[in-house]
């Protein structure tokens, strides 16, 4: 009977022995993950990657070969690196806010602290020094992250 | 006789490059390596099925994410991208946070400014802060088995430019 084959000896058409390198981790109830590797990687080199890891190691990397595999097929042009370039836009974003909010503590701090000085300042003057320690803030560290993007 | 340099597609392949080569215009044959570690990965076959069915003016894009892919496999045979993708996740909540509480301490600041007499806001009250990082909904639902703690970082999948 086929009853007992994994998911890839099914869709491979083939028998399901005990030692399937692939069924502890395509089992029949979810067929669809193995179809989505397949597509993009082949059994053979699916089977070579994991046979080439320790036992303990091959669920997390089938999970991570289904992720990569199902982005590829929902973006078949840019697959997951769309999503590492997205995330590292949003880094980018995200420190250049960071820095630019913790400069404007900096300024707000030493405002409270010398609260005599700041009641003198006339308000331009004040705008002008609160506008050069955010450029500064936003000058930092932040000019190496980008990709240069999808062309 | 007129016949160019096969691309590095055909020469692992030990195949003559025929002129309509799928492969000839991304992979040039003076960088094989390029070409070898997308087909320990995905295979040839499986990679000209890709290009086949993309429009032309994107296959070169699809060729280098493709490269980018198997190099972070080929580095990381666990996790591959995911590794990268993980990371990254975990730095941008990281600094949403950070960033949530430096507003948070701007909006005290200010308080404090504006009405000395008030009493002061505790600093370690920050529970309601954490409703602010709602930008990554759309990719959380990805990442449920690289958040063991387990999951490489290879810092060299963090900011390398994606296309070289």
């Amino acid at each position: 009977m086929n009853s007992g084959r994994c998911s890839a000896c099914r869709y491979l058409r083939r028998r399901c022995p005990p030692d399937c390198i692939f069924s502890p981790y395509f089992p029949s109830n979810n067929p669809q993950r193995f179809v989505s590797i397949h597509r993009i990687y082949g059994a053979s080199n699916v089977a070579k990657l994991l046979q080439q890891l320790p036992t303990h190691l091959r669920a997390e990397a089938a999970d991570s070969l289904y992720f990569e595999a199902q982005c590829r097929v929902e973006d078949p042009v840019y697959g997951c690196v769309g999503l590492i370039f997205l995330l590292q836009q949003q880094l980018h974003n995200a420190e250049s806010q960071l820095a630019k909010t913790q400069a404007e503590i900096a300024v707000l701090k030493s405002q409270a602290q010398h609260p005599q000085t700041q009641q003198v300042e006339a308000e331009p003057e004040f705008n002008n020094f609160l506008q050069q320690q955010l450029d500064n803030a936003a000058d930092l560290n932040f000019s190496n992250q980008g990709s240069s993007g999808f062309m | 006789m007129g016949g160019s340099s096969p691309c590095a597609s055909c020469k692992l392949l030990r195949r003559r490059c025929a002129k309509d080569c799928i492969f000839a215009p991304y992979f040039p044959s003076d960088d094989p390596h390029k070409f070898a570690i997308v087909h320990k990965v995905f295979g040839a076959s499986n990679v000209s099925k890709m290009l086949q069915d993309l429009p032309v003016h994107q296959r070169a894009d699809a060729v280098s994410s493709l490269v980018y892919e198997a190099n972070a496999r080929v580095r990381d045979p666990v996790y591959g991208c995911v590794g990268a993708i993980s990371y990254l996740q975990d730095q941008v909540s990281q600094l949403q946070m950070q960033l949530a509480v430096a507003q948070t301490e701007i909006l005290c600041i200010q308080m404090q400014q504006e009405s000395p007499l008030q009493t002061q806001i505790p600093q370690d009250d920050k529970s309601f802060l954490l409703a602010s990082t709602s930008n990554l909904d759309n990719i959380s639902q990805y990442l449920n088995f690289a958040s063991s703690g387990n999951v490489i970082q290879d810092p060299a999948l963090k900011r390398e430019s994606l296309w070289t």
